[in-house]
Protein backbone atom coordinates (compact mmCIF):
# COMPACT_ATOMS: atom_id res chain seq x y z
CA UNK A 1 0.00 0.00 0.00
CA UNK A 2 2.99 2.26 0.40
CA UNK A 3 4.18 2.36 -3.19
CA UNK A 4 2.32 4.32 -5.86
CA UNK A 5 1.72 1.24 -7.98
CA UNK A 6 0.15 -0.51 -5.00
CA UNK A 7 -2.19 2.43 -4.43
CA UNK A 8 -3.10 2.23 -8.06
CA UNK A 9 -4.13 -1.36 -7.77
CA UNK A 10 -5.85 -0.70 -4.48
CA UNK A 11 -7.80 2.13 -6.01
CA UNK A 12 -8.70 -0.02 -8.96
CA UNK A 13 -9.62 -2.91 -6.77
CA UNK A 14 -11.82 -0.98 -4.37
CA UNK A 15 -13.20 1.48 -6.88
CA UNK A 16 -12.41 4.39 -4.53
CA UNK A 17 -10.28 7.38 -5.30
CA UNK A 18 -7.57 7.69 -2.71
CA UNK A 19 -5.61 10.87 -2.08
CA UNK A 20 -2.18 11.35 -0.59
CA UNK A 21 -3.16 13.04 2.68
CA UNK A 22 -5.68 10.30 3.38
CA UNK A 23 -3.10 7.62 2.64
CA UNK A 24 -0.41 9.18 4.84
CA UNK A 25 -2.79 9.64 7.75
CA UNK A 26 -4.00 6.07 7.28
CA UNK A 27 -0.40 4.88 7.55
CA UNK A 28 0.12 6.85 10.78
CA UNK A 29 -3.04 5.38 12.30
CA UNK A 30 -1.99 1.90 11.18
CA UNK A 31 1.46 2.47 12.67
CA UNK A 32 0.07 3.32 16.12
CA UNK A 33 -2.37 0.42 15.94
CA UNK A 34 0.54 -1.95 15.27
CA UNK A 35 2.59 -0.37 18.07
CA UNK A 36 -0.30 -0.90 20.46
CA UNK A 37 -0.79 -4.50 19.35
CA UNK A 38 2.87 -5.53 19.32
CA UNK A 39 4.04 -3.45 22.30
CA UNK A 40 5.41 -6.33 24.44
CA UNK A 41 7.46 -7.74 21.54
CA UNK A 42 9.09 -4.59 20.25
CA UNK A 43 10.00 -2.52 23.30
CA UNK A 44 13.80 -2.43 23.57
CA UNK A 45 13.79 -2.13 27.36
CA UNK A 46 11.45 -3.03 30.19
CA UNK A 47 8.92 -0.24 30.85
CA UNK A 48 9.82 0.08 34.51
CA UNK A 49 13.59 -0.42 34.34
CA UNK A 50 15.72 2.58 35.23
CA UNK A 51 18.54 2.27 32.77
CA UNK A 52 19.86 5.79 32.45
CA UNK A 53 22.04 7.33 35.15
CA UNK A 54 20.78 10.72 34.15
CA UNK A 55 17.18 11.89 34.24
CA UNK A 56 15.55 13.69 31.27
CA UNK A 57 18.40 12.38 29.14
CA UNK A 58 18.66 13.53 25.51
CA UNK A 59 18.06 11.35 22.47
CA UNK A 60 21.08 9.16 21.69
CA UNK A 61 21.82 5.70 20.24
CA UNK A 62 20.38 3.04 22.51
CA UNK A 63 18.00 5.52 24.12
CA UNK A 64 16.40 6.74 20.92
CA UNK A 65 13.86 9.00 22.57
CA UNK A 66 15.85 9.89 25.66
CA UNK A 67 14.98 8.99 29.22
CA UNK A 68 12.24 10.15 31.56
CA UNK A 69 12.31 11.74 35.03
CA UNK A 70 13.48 8.48 36.61
CA UNK A 71 15.90 7.55 33.83
CA UNK A 72 13.58 5.05 32.17
CA UNK A 73 13.61 4.45 28.42
CA UNK A 74 11.13 6.83 26.78
CA UNK A 75 10.79 4.79 23.57
CA UNK A 76 9.51 1.76 25.46
CA UNK A 77 7.21 3.90 27.58
CA UNK A 78 5.71 5.65 24.57
CA UNK A 79 5.14 2.32 22.78
CA UNK A 80 3.41 0.93 25.84
CA UNK A 81 1.52 4.19 26.28
CA UNK A 82 0.03 3.59 22.82
CA UNK A 83 -1.52 0.45 24.22
CA UNK A 84 -3.41 2.32 26.94
CA UNK A 85 -4.35 5.36 24.90
CA UNK A 86 -5.49 3.44 21.82
CA UNK A 87 -6.92 0.46 23.69
CA UNK A 88 -8.99 2.34 26.26
CA UNK A 89 -10.25 4.84 23.69
CA UNK A 90 -11.17 2.10 21.25
CA UNK A 91 -13.09 0.17 23.90
CA UNK A 92 -14.90 3.32 25.04
CA UNK A 93 -15.78 4.46 21.53
CA UNK A 94 -17.11 1.01 20.61
CA UNK A 95 -19.43 0.92 23.60
CA UNK A 96 -20.51 4.54 23.09
CA UNK A 97 -21.25 4.19 19.40
CA UNK A 98 -22.91 0.80 19.67
CA UNK A 99 -25.28 2.02 22.40
CA UNK A 100 -25.82 5.40 20.78
CA UNK A 101 -26.53 4.00 17.33
CA UNK A 102 -28.90 1.28 18.57
CA UNK A 103 -30.78 3.80 20.73
CA UNK A 104 -30.83 6.33 17.91
CA UNK A 105 -32.24 3.90 15.35
CA UNK A 106 -34.77 2.59 17.87
CA UNK A 107 -35.96 6.12 18.66
CA UNK A 108 -36.27 6.94 14.99
CA UNK A 109 -38.28 3.80 14.25
CA UNK A 110 -40.53 3.97 17.30
CA UNK A 111 -41.00 7.74 17.35
CA UNK A 112 -43.58 9.34 19.66
CA UNK A 113 -43.10 9.37 23.42
CA UNK A 114 -40.10 7.04 23.52
CA UNK A 115 -38.28 9.24 21.05
CA UNK A 116 -39.12 12.42 22.95
CA UNK A 117 -38.15 11.13 26.39
CA UNK A 118 -34.88 9.54 25.27
CA UNK A 119 -33.94 12.58 23.19
CA UNK A 120 -34.65 15.02 26.03
CA UNK A 121 -32.72 12.94 28.58
CA UNK A 122 -29.69 12.49 26.37
CA UNK A 123 -29.75 16.15 25.37
CA UNK A 124 -29.63 17.07 29.04
CA UNK A 125 -26.65 14.76 29.51
CA UNK A 126 -25.01 16.46 26.57
CA UNK A 127 -25.16 19.76 28.42
CA UNK A 128 -22.75 18.55 31.07
CA UNK A 129 -19.27 19.47 29.84
CA UNK A 130 -17.38 16.24 29.16
CA UNK A 131 -14.32 16.99 31.25
CA UNK A 132 -16.48 17.99 34.20
CA UNK A 133 -18.49 14.77 33.96
CA UNK A 134 -15.25 12.81 33.96
CA UNK A 135 -14.00 14.69 37.00
CA UNK A 136 -17.20 14.03 38.94
CA UNK A 137 -17.21 10.30 38.23
CA UNK A 138 -13.54 10.02 39.13
CA UNK A 139 -14.27 11.88 42.36
CA UNK A 140 -17.11 9.50 43.18
CA UNK A 141 -15.82 6.07 42.16
CA UNK A 142 -12.10 6.46 41.51
CA UNK A 143 -10.32 5.92 38.23
CA UNK A 144 -9.67 2.28 37.44
CA UNK A 145 -9.42 1.44 33.75
CA UNK A 146 -12.91 -0.18 33.49
CA UNK A 147 -14.43 2.89 35.17
CA UNK A 148 -12.62 5.16 32.73
CA UNK A 149 -13.89 3.16 29.74
CA UNK A 150 -17.47 3.18 30.99
CA UNK A 151 -17.44 6.86 31.95
CA UNK A 152 -16.12 7.96 28.61
CA UNK A 153 -18.58 5.82 26.72
CA UNK A 154 -21.47 7.26 28.76
CA UNK A 155 -20.21 10.77 28.00
CA UNK A 156 -20.20 10.16 24.25
CA UNK A 157 -23.44 8.19 23.91
CA UNK A 158 -25.61 11.35 23.51
CA UNK A 159 -23.58 12.67 20.58
CA UNK A 160 -23.62 9.35 18.78
CA UNK A 161 -27.34 9.01 19.50
CA UNK A 162 -28.15 12.41 18.07
CA UNK A 163 -26.11 11.78 14.93
CA UNK A 164 -27.48 8.33 14.14
CA UNK A 165 -31.03 9.33 15.00
CA UNK A 166 -30.87 12.20 12.52
CA UNK A 167 -29.67 9.80 9.82
CA UNK A 168 -32.16 7.09 10.73
CA UNK A 169 -35.12 9.50 10.68
CA UNK A 170 -34.35 10.23 7.02
CA UNK A 171 -34.19 6.54 6.14
CA UNK A 172 -37.33 5.87 8.15
CA UNK A 173 -39.45 7.86 5.70
CA UNK A 174 -38.43 5.67 2.75
CA UNK A 175 -40.81 3.31 1.03
CA UNK A 176 -38.87 0.13 1.75
CA UNK A 177 -39.25 0.73 5.48
CA UNK A 178 -42.98 1.11 4.97
CA UNK A 179 -43.00 -2.17 3.03
CA UNK A 180 -41.06 -3.90 5.81
CA UNK A 181 -43.49 -2.55 8.38
CA UNK A 182 -46.46 -3.80 6.39
CA UNK A 183 -44.78 -7.19 6.13
CA UNK A 184 -44.91 -7.18 9.92
CA UNK A 185 -41.17 -7.06 10.58
CA UNK A 186 -40.16 -6.41 14.15
CA UNK A 187 -37.89 -3.75 15.59
CA UNK A 188 -34.60 -5.74 15.60
CA UNK A 189 -35.01 -6.59 11.91
CA UNK A 190 -36.02 -3.03 11.00
CA UNK A 191 -33.01 -1.42 12.64
CA UNK A 192 -30.49 -4.18 11.91
CA UNK A 193 -31.31 -5.12 8.35
CA UNK A 194 -33.16 -2.15 6.90
CA UNK A 195 -31.75 1.00 8.51
CA UNK A 196 -28.22 0.14 9.62
CA UNK A 197 -26.87 -0.89 6.18
CA UNK A 198 -28.02 2.46 4.84
CA UNK A 199 -26.31 4.62 7.44
CA UNK A 200 -23.20 2.55 8.16
CA UNK A 201 -20.79 4.80 6.19
CA UNK A 202 -21.46 8.07 8.03
CA UNK A 203 -21.82 6.17 11.31
CA UNK A 204 -18.30 4.79 10.92
CA UNK A 205 -16.94 8.25 10.07
CA UNK A 206 -18.67 9.56 13.18
CA UNK A 207 -17.10 6.75 15.19
CA UNK A 208 -13.68 7.96 14.05
CA UNK A 209 -14.39 11.53 15.14
CA UNK A 210 -15.69 10.37 18.49
CA UNK A 211 -12.53 8.27 18.88
CA UNK A 212 -10.54 11.49 18.62
CA UNK A 213 -12.72 13.19 21.26
CA UNK A 214 -12.22 10.25 23.59
CA UNK A 215 -8.44 10.24 23.08
CA UNK A 216 -8.45 13.95 23.90
CA UNK A 217 -10.60 13.48 27.01
CA UNK A 218 -8.59 10.51 28.25
CA UNK A 219 -5.29 12.31 27.78
CA UNK A 220 -6.74 15.38 29.48
CA UNK A 221 -7.90 13.38 32.51
CA UNK A 222 -4.61 11.51 32.70
CA UNK A 223 -2.76 14.77 32.45
CA UNK A 224 -4.70 16.05 35.46
CA UNK A 225 -3.63 12.89 37.28
CA UNK A 226 -7.21 11.59 37.35
CA UNK A 227 -7.09 9.17 34.42
CA UNK A 228 -4.85 6.14 33.98
CA UNK A 229 -2.99 5.58 37.25
CA UNK A 230 0.58 4.38 37.84
CA UNK A 231 2.12 1.85 37.27
CA UNK A 232 0.26 2.08 33.97
CA UNK A 233 0.79 5.19 31.89
CA UNK A 234 -0.95 6.40 28.77
CA UNK A 235 0.39 9.32 26.75
CA UNK A 236 -1.41 11.92 28.86
CA UNK A 237 0.09 10.44 32.02
CA UNK A 238 3.54 10.41 30.37
CA UNK A 239 3.28 14.14 29.70
CA UNK A 240 2.16 14.70 33.28
CA UNK A 241 4.96 12.78 34.94
CA UNK A 242 7.61 14.42 32.77
CA UNK A 243 6.25 17.97 32.90
CA UNK A 244 9.28 18.87 35.03
CA UNK A 245 11.41 18.50 31.91
CA UNK A 246 9.50 21.23 30.09
CA UNK A 247 11.82 24.14 31.07
CA UNK A 248 14.73 22.37 29.34
CA UNK A 249 12.63 21.01 26.46
CA UNK A 250 13.34 17.37 27.35
CA UNK A 251 12.23 14.83 24.73
CA UNK A 252 10.44 13.01 27.56
CA UNK A 253 7.70 15.65 27.59
CA UNK A 254 7.71 16.51 23.88
CA UNK A 255 7.56 12.97 22.46
CA UNK A 256 4.30 11.83 24.14
CA UNK A 257 2.69 15.17 23.19
CA UNK A 258 3.72 14.58 19.59
CA UNK A 259 2.41 11.03 19.76
CA UNK A 260 -1.05 12.24 20.83
CA UNK A 261 -1.05 14.96 18.20
CA UNK A 262 0.05 12.60 15.42
CA UNK A 263 -2.69 10.11 16.25
CA UNK A 264 -5.57 12.58 16.62
CA UNK A 265 -4.60 14.76 13.66
CA UNK A 266 -4.20 11.67 11.47
CA UNK A 267 -7.59 10.26 12.40
CA UNK A 268 -9.18 13.65 11.69
CA UNK A 269 -7.43 14.01 8.34
CA UNK A 270 -8.19 10.41 7.44
CA UNK A 271 -11.90 11.02 7.97
CA UNK A 272 -11.77 14.34 6.12
CA UNK A 273 -10.15 12.59 3.18
CA UNK A 274 -12.24 9.43 3.15
CA UNK A 275 -13.62 8.68 -0.29
CA UNK A 276 -16.89 10.57 -0.73
CA UNK A 277 -18.59 7.26 -1.44
CA UNK A 278 -18.10 6.08 2.13
CA UNK A 279 -18.48 9.37 3.92
CA UNK A 280 -21.55 10.89 2.35
CA UNK A 281 -23.57 7.84 1.61
CA UNK A 282 -27.09 8.85 2.56
CA UNK A 283 -25.82 11.68 4.75
CA UNK A 284 -28.52 14.29 5.25
CA UNK B 1 -47.85 38.92 10.41
CA UNK B 2 -47.50 37.81 13.98
CA UNK B 3 -44.04 37.41 15.39
CA UNK B 4 -42.96 34.01 16.64
CA UNK B 5 -39.82 35.21 18.36
CA UNK B 6 -41.08 35.58 21.97
CA UNK B 7 -42.67 32.13 22.02
CA UNK B 8 -39.58 30.54 20.50
CA UNK B 9 -37.33 32.17 23.09
CA UNK B 10 -39.64 31.22 25.94
CA UNK B 11 -39.65 27.64 24.67
CA UNK B 12 -35.86 27.60 24.56
CA UNK B 13 -35.63 29.00 28.10
CA UNK B 14 -38.10 26.37 29.30
CA UNK B 15 -35.97 23.61 27.77
CA UNK B 16 -32.90 25.12 29.46
CA UNK B 17 -34.73 25.02 32.80
CA UNK B 18 -35.68 21.35 32.37
CA UNK B 19 -32.13 20.55 31.32
CA UNK B 20 -30.77 22.34 34.37
CA UNK B 21 -33.03 20.27 36.62
CA UNK B 22 -31.85 17.02 35.05
CA UNK B 23 -28.25 18.17 35.18
CA UNK B 24 -28.39 19.11 38.86
CA UNK B 25 -29.99 15.74 39.52
CA UNK B 26 -27.13 14.04 37.69
CA UNK B 27 -24.49 16.10 39.52
CA UNK B 28 -26.03 15.30 42.89
CA UNK B 29 -26.33 11.58 42.31
CA UNK B 30 -22.98 11.15 40.61
CA UNK B 31 -21.29 12.59 43.67
CA UNK B 32 -23.39 10.81 46.27
CA UNK B 33 -22.72 7.45 44.63
CA UNK B 34 -19.45 7.49 46.51
CA UNK B 35 -18.93 4.21 48.30
CA UNK B 36 -18.46 4.68 52.02
CA UNK B 37 -20.45 6.65 54.50
CA UNK B 38 -19.99 10.42 54.59
CA UNK B 39 -20.40 10.59 58.37
CA UNK B 40 -17.68 7.96 58.90
CA UNK B 41 -15.37 9.77 56.49
CA UNK B 42 -15.92 13.05 58.32
CA UNK B 43 -15.44 11.76 61.85
CA UNK B 44 -12.68 9.30 61.06
CA UNK B 45 -12.31 5.64 61.95
CA UNK B 46 -12.15 6.20 65.71
CA UNK B 47 -15.59 7.83 66.08
CA UNK B 48 -18.15 6.18 68.33
CA UNK B 49 -21.27 4.70 66.70
CA UNK B 50 -23.41 7.24 68.62
CA UNK B 51 -21.45 10.17 67.22
CA UNK B 52 -21.79 8.78 63.70
CA UNK B 53 -25.53 8.23 64.17
CA UNK B 54 -25.88 11.77 65.51
CA UNK B 55 -24.06 13.30 62.58
CA UNK B 56 -26.06 11.20 60.14
CA UNK B 57 -29.30 12.64 61.55
CA UNK B 58 -27.90 16.16 61.59
CA UNK B 59 -26.82 15.89 57.96
CA UNK B 60 -30.11 14.20 56.90
CA UNK B 61 -28.04 11.25 55.69
CA UNK B 62 -30.60 8.68 56.81
CA UNK B 63 -33.37 10.25 54.77
CA UNK B 64 -34.21 9.17 51.22
CA UNK B 65 -31.94 10.43 48.47
CA UNK B 66 -34.73 12.37 46.77
CA UNK B 67 -35.40 14.35 49.95
CA UNK B 68 -31.70 15.09 50.38
CA UNK B 69 -31.62 16.28 46.79
CA UNK B 70 -34.46 18.72 47.57
CA UNK B 71 -32.64 19.99 50.68
CA UNK B 72 -29.56 20.54 48.57
CA UNK B 73 -31.43 22.44 45.84
CA UNK B 74 -33.26 24.62 48.37
CA UNK B 75 -29.91 25.33 50.03
CA UNK B 76 -28.43 26.34 46.68
CA UNK B 77 -31.23 28.82 46.09
CA UNK B 78 -30.70 30.34 49.54
CA UNK B 79 -27.02 30.74 48.77
CA UNK B 80 -26.05 27.98 51.20
CA UNK B 81 -23.55 25.86 49.32
CA UNK B 82 -22.64 23.68 52.28
CA UNK B 83 -19.38 23.34 54.16
CA UNK B 84 -16.16 21.96 52.75
CA UNK B 85 -15.18 18.56 54.18
CA UNK B 86 -11.48 19.25 53.86
CA UNK B 87 -11.11 22.46 55.86
CA UNK B 88 -14.58 23.16 57.33
CA UNK B 89 -14.93 26.51 55.62
CA UNK B 90 -18.23 27.44 53.95
CA UNK B 91 -17.99 26.56 50.26
CA UNK B 92 -19.29 29.99 49.29
CA UNK B 93 -16.25 31.68 50.85
CA UNK B 94 -13.88 29.30 49.08
CA UNK B 95 -15.51 29.92 45.74
CA UNK B 96 -16.09 33.69 45.89
CA UNK B 97 -12.74 35.18 44.84
CA UNK B 98 -11.79 32.16 42.75
CA UNK B 99 -14.86 32.55 40.56
CA UNK B 100 -13.92 36.15 39.89
CA UNK B 101 -10.42 35.07 38.83
CA UNK B 102 -11.80 32.50 36.40
CA UNK B 103 -14.26 35.03 34.98
CA UNK B 104 -11.39 37.46 34.45
CA UNK B 105 -9.46 34.81 32.55
CA UNK B 106 -12.50 33.91 30.47
CA UNK B 107 -13.31 37.56 29.79
CA UNK B 108 -9.77 38.37 28.64
CA UNK B 109 -9.75 35.31 26.38
CA UNK B 110 -13.05 36.37 24.84
CA UNK B 111 -11.76 39.89 24.24
CA UNK B 112 -8.71 38.56 22.42
CA UNK B 113 -10.15 35.60 20.57
CA UNK B 114 -13.44 36.93 19.15
CA UNK B 115 -11.96 39.72 16.97
CA UNK B 116 -9.03 37.51 15.99
CA UNK B 117 -11.18 34.52 15.05
CA UNK B 118 -13.77 36.55 13.15
CA UNK B 119 -11.10 38.31 11.11
CA UNK B 120 -9.31 35.08 10.26
CA UNK B 121 -12.53 33.16 9.58
CA UNK B 122 -14.06 35.79 7.32
CA UNK B 123 -10.86 36.51 5.40
CA UNK B 124 -10.24 32.78 4.94
CA UNK B 125 -13.71 32.47 3.43
CA UNK B 126 -13.12 35.58 1.33
CA UNK B 127 -9.96 34.15 -0.23
CA UNK B 128 -11.21 30.61 -0.35
CA UNK B 129 -8.92 27.97 -1.93
CA UNK B 130 -5.88 30.24 -1.76
CA UNK B 131 -2.68 29.36 0.07
CA UNK B 132 -3.77 31.64 2.95
CA UNK B 133 -7.04 29.75 3.34
CA UNK B 134 -5.25 26.39 3.29
CA UNK B 135 -2.82 27.47 5.99
CA UNK B 136 -5.63 28.74 8.22
CA UNK B 137 -7.66 25.57 7.67
CA UNK B 138 -4.79 23.20 8.36
CA UNK B 139 -3.73 25.16 11.45
CA UNK B 140 -7.26 25.07 12.88
CA UNK B 141 -7.63 21.33 12.22
CA UNK B 142 -4.29 20.81 13.94
CA UNK B 143 -5.27 22.84 16.99
CA UNK B 144 -8.72 21.29 17.31
CA UNK B 145 -7.29 17.76 17.15
CA UNK B 146 -4.84 18.31 19.98
CA UNK B 147 -5.57 18.27 23.73
CA UNK B 148 -5.38 21.62 25.56
CA UNK B 149 -2.34 20.62 27.54
CA UNK B 150 -0.36 19.99 24.37
CA UNK B 151 -1.21 23.53 23.22
CA UNK B 152 -0.18 24.78 26.65
CA UNK B 153 3.12 22.89 26.69
CA UNK B 154 3.91 24.04 23.14
CA UNK B 155 3.16 27.63 24.14
CA UNK B 156 5.51 27.28 27.11
CA UNK B 157 8.19 25.77 24.87
CA UNK B 158 7.95 28.56 22.34
CA UNK B 159 7.40 31.63 24.52
CA UNK B 160 9.20 30.68 27.72
CA UNK B 161 11.88 28.16 26.81
CA UNK B 162 13.06 29.28 23.37
CA UNK B 163 12.10 32.96 23.28
CA UNK B 164 12.32 33.51 27.07
CA UNK B 165 9.63 36.20 26.97
CA UNK B 166 7.43 34.86 29.72
CA UNK B 167 7.66 32.86 32.94
CA UNK B 168 7.18 29.13 32.34
CA UNK B 169 4.83 27.47 34.79
CA UNK B 170 4.51 29.91 37.66
CA UNK B 171 1.63 32.21 38.29
CA UNK B 172 3.08 35.40 39.73
CA UNK B 173 0.79 37.36 41.99
CA UNK B 174 2.36 40.68 41.09
CA UNK B 175 -0.57 42.01 39.12
CA UNK B 176 -0.21 45.64 40.20
CA UNK B 177 1.91 46.80 37.32
CA UNK B 178 0.71 46.48 33.74
CA UNK B 179 3.69 44.41 32.66
CA UNK B 180 3.21 42.09 35.64
CA UNK B 181 -0.43 41.63 34.74
CA UNK B 182 0.49 40.96 31.13
CA UNK B 183 3.06 38.36 32.08
CA UNK B 184 0.76 36.61 34.53
CA UNK B 185 -2.17 36.34 32.16
CA UNK B 186 -0.31 35.98 28.87
CA UNK B 187 0.31 32.24 28.88
CA UNK B 188 -3.15 31.06 30.07
CA UNK B 189 -4.86 33.51 27.73
CA UNK B 190 -2.69 32.49 24.76
CA UNK B 191 -3.46 28.81 25.33
CA UNK B 192 -7.20 29.35 25.71
CA UNK B 193 -7.29 31.73 22.75
CA UNK B 194 -5.78 29.09 20.47
CA UNK B 195 -8.46 26.53 21.35
CA UNK B 196 -11.42 28.92 21.30
CA UNK B 197 -10.35 30.69 18.11
CA UNK B 198 -9.74 27.48 16.19
CA UNK B 199 -13.34 26.40 16.76
CA UNK B 200 -14.66 29.85 15.97
CA UNK B 201 -12.60 30.24 12.78
CA UNK B 202 -13.85 26.92 11.43
CA UNK B 203 -17.50 27.69 12.10
CA UNK B 204 -17.26 31.29 10.85
CA UNK B 205 -15.52 30.21 7.66
CA UNK B 206 -18.15 27.52 7.04
CA UNK B 207 -21.00 29.96 7.66
CA UNK B 208 -19.64 32.60 5.29
CA UNK B 209 -18.87 30.03 2.60
CA UNK B 210 -22.38 28.67 2.85
CA UNK B 211 -23.87 32.09 2.16
CA UNK B 212 -21.34 32.62 -0.63
CA UNK B 213 -22.87 29.61 -2.38
CA UNK B 214 -26.35 31.14 -2.56
CA UNK B 215 -27.82 32.41 -5.85
CA UNK B 216 -28.04 36.06 -4.78
CA UNK B 217 -24.29 36.15 -4.15
CA UNK B 218 -23.75 34.65 -7.57
CA UNK B 219 -25.95 37.43 -8.91
CA UNK B 220 -23.76 40.03 -7.17
CA UNK B 221 -20.69 38.35 -8.61
CA UNK B 222 -22.19 38.52 -12.09
CA UNK B 223 -22.98 42.21 -11.79
CA UNK B 224 -19.26 42.71 -11.13
CA UNK B 225 -18.95 43.26 -7.37
CA UNK B 226 -15.42 42.91 -6.03
CA UNK B 227 -14.51 40.01 -3.77
CA UNK B 228 -14.37 42.00 -0.48
CA UNK B 229 -17.58 43.81 -1.37
CA UNK B 230 -19.20 40.49 -2.21
CA UNK B 231 -18.33 39.07 1.17
CA UNK B 232 -18.74 42.12 3.40
CA UNK B 233 -21.84 43.71 1.82
CA UNK B 234 -23.75 40.75 0.41
CA UNK B 235 -22.81 37.58 2.24
CA UNK B 236 -21.89 38.73 5.75
CA UNK B 237 -25.23 40.23 6.85
CA UNK B 238 -26.91 36.90 6.18
CA UNK B 239 -24.14 34.91 7.82
CA UNK B 240 -24.36 36.95 11.04
CA UNK B 241 -26.78 34.61 12.72
CA UNK B 242 -24.69 31.44 12.30
CA UNK B 243 -21.57 33.43 13.21
CA UNK B 244 -23.09 34.72 16.46
CA UNK B 245 -24.15 31.16 17.16
CA UNK B 246 -20.59 29.98 16.48
CA UNK B 247 -19.14 32.58 18.86
CA UNK B 248 -21.33 31.48 21.76
CA UNK B 249 -20.76 27.79 21.03
CA UNK B 250 -16.99 28.19 20.80
CA UNK B 251 -16.92 30.07 24.08
CA UNK B 252 -18.40 27.00 25.74
CA UNK B 253 -15.05 25.40 24.93
CA UNK B 254 -13.70 27.64 27.70
CA UNK B 255 -15.46 25.48 30.28
CA UNK B 256 -13.32 22.46 29.44
CA UNK B 257 -10.30 24.56 28.58
CA UNK B 258 -9.97 26.39 31.90
CA UNK B 259 -9.88 23.09 33.80
CA UNK B 260 -6.61 22.15 32.08
CA UNK B 261 -5.19 25.64 31.77
CA UNK B 262 -5.72 26.61 35.40
CA UNK B 263 -4.11 23.37 36.54
CA UNK B 264 -1.08 23.61 34.29
CA UNK B 265 -0.38 27.28 35.03
CA UNK B 266 -1.35 27.06 38.68
CA UNK B 267 -3.92 29.79 38.20
CA UNK B 268 -6.03 30.38 41.33
CA UNK B 269 -9.40 29.96 39.68
CA UNK B 270 -12.45 27.84 40.30
CA UNK B 271 -11.36 25.00 38.01
CA UNK B 272 -8.12 24.53 39.94
CA UNK B 273 -10.21 24.55 43.11
CA UNK B 274 -12.38 21.79 41.69
CA UNK B 275 -9.49 19.61 40.51
CA UNK B 276 -7.96 19.90 43.98
CA UNK B 277 -11.35 19.07 45.52
CA UNK B 278 -11.50 15.94 43.37
CA UNK B 279 -8.17 14.71 44.70
CA UNK B 280 -9.29 15.29 48.31
CA UNK B 281 -12.82 14.00 47.52
CA UNK B 282 -14.39 17.10 48.99
CA UNK B 283 -17.95 16.46 47.81
CA UNK B 284 -19.79 19.71 48.70
CA UNK B 285 -17.06 21.69 46.98
CA UNK B 286 -17.16 19.44 43.89
CA UNK B 287 -20.94 19.70 43.68
CA UNK B 288 -20.94 23.48 43.86
CA UNK B 289 -18.11 23.90 41.35
CA UNK B 290 -19.75 21.40 39.00
CA UNK B 291 -23.05 23.29 39.21
CA UNK B 292 -21.30 26.59 38.43
CA UNK B 293 -19.65 25.06 35.39
CA UNK B 294 -22.86 23.43 34.19
CA UNK B 295 -24.82 26.66 34.59
CA UNK B 296 -22.13 28.58 32.70
CA UNK B 297 -22.10 26.01 29.91
CA UNK B 298 -25.89 25.91 29.66
CA UNK B 299 -26.01 29.71 29.67
CA UNK B 300 -23.63 29.85 26.68
CA UNK B 301 -25.44 27.15 24.71
CA UNK B 302 -28.81 28.74 25.37
CA UNK B 303 -27.46 32.17 24.42
CA UNK B 304 -26.19 30.64 21.18
CA UNK B 305 -29.67 29.35 20.36
CA UNK B 306 -31.43 32.56 21.35
CA UNK B 307 -29.01 34.69 19.32
CA UNK B 308 -29.67 32.43 16.36
CA UNK B 309 -33.42 32.95 16.80
CA UNK B 310 -33.12 36.72 17.28
CA UNK B 311 -30.85 37.30 14.30
CA UNK B 312 -32.89 35.22 11.89
CA UNK B 313 -34.99 37.74 9.97
CA UNK B 314 -37.29 35.01 8.64
CA UNK B 315 -38.69 34.51 12.14
CA UNK B 316 -39.48 38.16 12.67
Amino acid sequence: MKTPSATGTLAAWSGYRINLVGLVSFCVVLFWALMALLAPYITPHSVGAMIDMDYFGPMRPGLWLGSDYLGRDMLSRVIFGARYTVGISLAAVSIACFTGVVLGMTSAVLGGTVDMVVSRLLDAMNSIPSKLFGLMVVAAVGSSIPVLILTMSVIYIPGSYRFSRALAVNIDTMDFIMVARIRGERLPYLIGSEILPNIIGPVLADLGLRFVFIVLLLSGLSFLGLGVQPPYADWGALVRENIGGLPFAAPAVIVPSLAIASLTISVNLLIDNLPQKIRDRSAP
Amino acid sequence: MKTRVPSLILGRLFIALITLTIVSFAVFFATTLLPGDTATILLGQSATPEAIAGLRTAMHLDEPALLRFLYWIVGLFQGDLGTSYANHVPVATLIGGRLLNTLKLAGLTTLVSVPLALTLGITAAMWRRTLYDRIVTIATIGIISVPEFVIATSAVLVFAVYLKWLPALSFTYDVNSFSGLLRAYAMPVITLTFGVSAQMIRMTRAAVIETLNTPYVEMALLKGASRPRLVLRHALPNALSPIANAVALSLSYLVGGVIIVETIFNYPGIAKLMVDAVSTRDLPLIQSCAMIFCVGYLLLITTADIVAILSNPRLR
